[in-house]
């Protein structure tokens, strides 16, 4: 089972969003901070459209080949002392991970940032099971604390202020001195940091998720800035690897290609702090290290995917910069798309994964600005891919009657032109006899949606196609 | 006269014959506000064009955003026969011209036959303010306008066609005009056609924040080159009471100001 999803009520949730003024002085960071950093990353790499390119063409060509890249990568994992486990869906991902963390004798388990995890809702199910998971990434950490899910797949928390944050730290940390000054952000980056190091030591297993699979060198690559990934895999007697089966790339230098893309996408960083590979288990010459590696690959919808018009979408590296430039997120934030991704991203992958017949605002509520495509780095034609949900919806019959019934009128009119012609210079006609006073009406019956919120500008009453005739028949025919 | 560059000029007033434009006026225009396309008329005509606008409906737009591929192929193919025996299509609009440009040869990926027939239109279609630059070669129109104005980049224009100098550059030979630059000018307005209606809370929260970048240009005049994005701006600003005048960027270039600014009564504008 999948976590659980309320993209069936987007447009409650949407509209909850709008109403929320912390939540909106939240998202204006959104706006402001990452588009700017992105931009001055992208300007100054000469060939970053060209890495774009690279980019896009590396994961469509390990998409073609996948199950000899899973193949490969499965044979150099167990040769470097680790082992591969395939899970379908959720319920086999979890209890593939329980059983490891059972053998292990697991009390605790630390987490690394993993989307997949989210996905599949990990943190319940173990702890529902008498296992303690911890998020080390200091965003998870606080919407664990939460019970909250992601709202943006790099910046957690990205919806929370410093005081919400501070009134979570003091109502879980009742071992510190109530009257702690915690008035500054960096006072709770630092209490966090101390109670994590203490549960970093106590952990028995570490679950990370991983950003890219070498299948040449059986090798997991994670990207983080805040180097909890390398203490949640290198501390506990056992690390697991989770991750989902796209994440597969087919040699070091092409992950290093597309590294170069996903800092400066996701954050304007060059390259984020700490990019750590691990490969196997701890050998005898090593400093550190975990005595079992596992790694479990989940499938969970994406195969079904391949060969369809959706596989492009499994290209997506994560970097969150589609969702950084929409202006729908912006307005709404992540958790209205009501499950585990959210923005353009979310938008397309979504109904993938959980069914269009739940998701299916999700690809509807878009401009189609097209700013997303114009950032992704791995050049996924995000509006193309929520049109062809509309265009499933639409043939499924999943398009509300409204919509489908207006469409309809026009549809035919449109292939009439003399009728057209007739009913729009009257309608116009009128409309603009209607409007001529104000030039504006605000309101109108049809378009309530509308003129809620901003007013309809009348027309100016002859159609262009009535005032052509009349000028200029014989002239230029 | 608009002015041409050097070497364009035979083409259009040389021996070869002018060239035949078919004016896609796009049935927002056709309905809400034919003095754009009257401008679009104007324009072409001062570049030495000859045009026609032969009796049409709609590019199909909104059913293909809905997911009816089927309306959207039929009103498609109507198009592409509609405009067959033109030398080049224009329209005042980016999104329709992107329609056109980059989703009919999409529409007929399973039918080569009208695929290569979708394809011809595409090539030869474009969207008005980059018609006059990018193929007549016009720098310079004969207009005048006093005043302040900032300009929006409307999303397909912009991303679809690569439409963002273009206008700026007509605009900047316009005499008394000078161009304010508003923050974010090339981020949605919140129009996206029925999602203006379907989510119009969404809507209404995008287009308060381009209401806001707008006002704070200063400018007086809002230009854009699309008549959905400009009935939502011009919409919301005249809401909120915020008296910007809303044009079309045609109107401006052709010297065409008569007709009131876009949600302005007749009344109103004679007052001025
Ligand atoms: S769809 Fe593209 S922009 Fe969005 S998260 Fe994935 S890779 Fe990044």
């Amino acid at each position: 089972m999948n976590v659980h999803s309320t993209s069936p009520q987007f447009k409650q949730n949407a509209t909850r969003a709008l109403h929320d003024p912390q939540l909106q002085k939240a998202l204006n960071n959104v706006k402001q901070g990452f588009i700017d950093k992105r931009k001055s990353a992208a300007d100054k790499l000469p060939e970053f459209e060209a890495l774009r390119d690279a980019a896009h063409d590396i994961k469509n060509h390990t998409l073609e080949h996948l199950d000899l890249y899973l193949e490969a990568y499965e044979e150099k994992v167990k040769a470097s002392g680790g082992h591969v486990h395939f899970a379908r869906n959720a319920d086999e991902a979890r209890e593939i991970i329980l059983s490891i963390c059972r053998k292990a004798d697991a009390k605790t388990v630390t987490k690394g940032k993993s989307m997949i995890s989210e996905e599949i809702g990990i943190n319940h199910y173990l702890e529902a099971n008498g296992i303690r998971p911890i998020e080390t990434d200091l965003g998870e950490y606080i919407i664990q604390l939460r019970n909250e899910l992601p709202s943006h797949i790099i910046a957690p928390a990205v919806h929370l202020n410093a005081t919400q944050v501070e009134q979570d730290f003091r109502r879980v940390h009742t071992h510190l001195d109530a009257k702690r000054d915690l008035s500054e952000p960096v006072q709770l980056l630092t209490e966090a940091r101390a109670v994590l190091r203490e549960r970093f030591l106590a952990a028995d297993v570490g679950i990370t998720g991983a950003n890219f699979l070498v299948a040449e060198t059986g090798t997991s690559i994670i990207v983080t800035n805040e180097g909890n990934g390398d203490l949640t895999q290198i501390l506990p007697k056992t690390h697991i690897v989770l991750a989902s089966i796209e994440k597969l790339v087919p040699t070091l230098e092409d992950a290093s290609q597309l590294l170069r893309v996903l800092a400066r996408s996701a954050t304007g960083q060059e390259m984020s702090v700490y990019t750590t590979f691990s490969t196997g288990p701890r050998r005898s010459a090593d400093a550190d290290g975990p005595a079992n590696y596992h790694v479990v690959l989940i499938d969970n919808g994406r195969s079904a995917m391949l060969g369809t018009s959706f596989e492009e979408m499994l290209r997506c590296i994560r970097c969150g910069a589609c969702m950084n430039h929409c202006p729908v997120y912006h307005a709404v934030g992540g958790h209205a798309y009501g499950w585990v991704y959210p923005g353009p991203m979310g938008a397309v992958l979504t109904p993938s994964l959980i069914g269009v017949d739940k998701a299916g605002h999700l690809p509807n509520a878009s401009t189609f600005c097209g700013r997303c495509e114009s950032v992704c780095p791995v050049r996924i034609p995000l509006p193309k891919l929520m049109r062809h949900w509309r265009e499933r919806e639409f043939e499924r019959h999943l398009t509300p009657a409204s919509v489908r019934s207006g469409l309809g009128l026009w549809g035919f009119f449109a292939k009439r032109p003399a009728l057209y012609r007739f009913a729009t210079r009257a309608a116009m006609a009128t409309l603009g006899f209607m409007g001529r006073q104000r030039g504006r009406f605000r309101w109108l019956p049809l378009a309530k949606g509308w003129t809620a919120y901003r007013d309809f500008p009348a027309p100016q009453g002859e159609t262009f196609q009535a005032r052509w005739q009349r000028e200029r028949k014989g002239r230029t025919a | 006269m608009a002015k041409l560059e050097e070497g364009k000029f035979e083409a259009v007033n040389g021996s070869p014959p002018r060239l035949r434009i078919g004016l896609f006026v796009t049935c927002l225009v056709d309905l809400m506000r034919p003095s754009i396309g009257f401008a679009a008329v104007k324009l072409l005509e001062d570049a030495g064009c000859m045009v026609e606008a032969p009796v049409q409906t709609c590019c199909g737009q909104p059913a293909y955003n809905s997911g009816d591929r089927g309306t959207t192929r039929d009103l498609a193919q109507r198009m592409i026969e509609t405009f067959q025996g033109y030398d080049y299509v224009v329209a005042p609009s980016g999104s329709c011209a992107g329609m056109i440009k980059k989703h009919y040869p999409e529409l007929f990926e399973e039918d080569p036959n009208w695929r290569v027939k979708a394809d011809a239109l595409a090539a030869k279609t474009y969207e008005l303010t980059s018609f006059l630059v990018d193929v007549l070669g016009v720098t310079q129109v004969d207009a005048t306008f006093d005043g302040a104005v900032t300009y929006h980049d409307s999303c397909s224009g912009l991303r679809e066609l690569g439409v963002k100098t273009q206008p700026r550059k007509l605009l900047s030979s316009v005499k008394g005009l000078t161009i304010v630059e508003m923050n974010d000018s090339d981020v949605c307005c919140g129009f996206g056609g029925t999602f203006a209606v379907k989510y119009s809370d969404i809507s209404g929260a995008i287009v308060d924040a381009k209401a806001k970048n707008i006002g704070a240009s200063q400018a007086p005049t809002l230009l854009a080159g699309d008549l959905g994005c400009l009935m939502n701006m011009a919409g919301k600003l005249s809401r909120d009471g915020k008296p910007i005048e809303v044009r079309h960027v045609a109107e401006i270039l052709a010297g065409m100001t008569d007709e009131p600014g876009i949600g302005l009564a007749k009344e109103a504008a004679r007052a001025k």
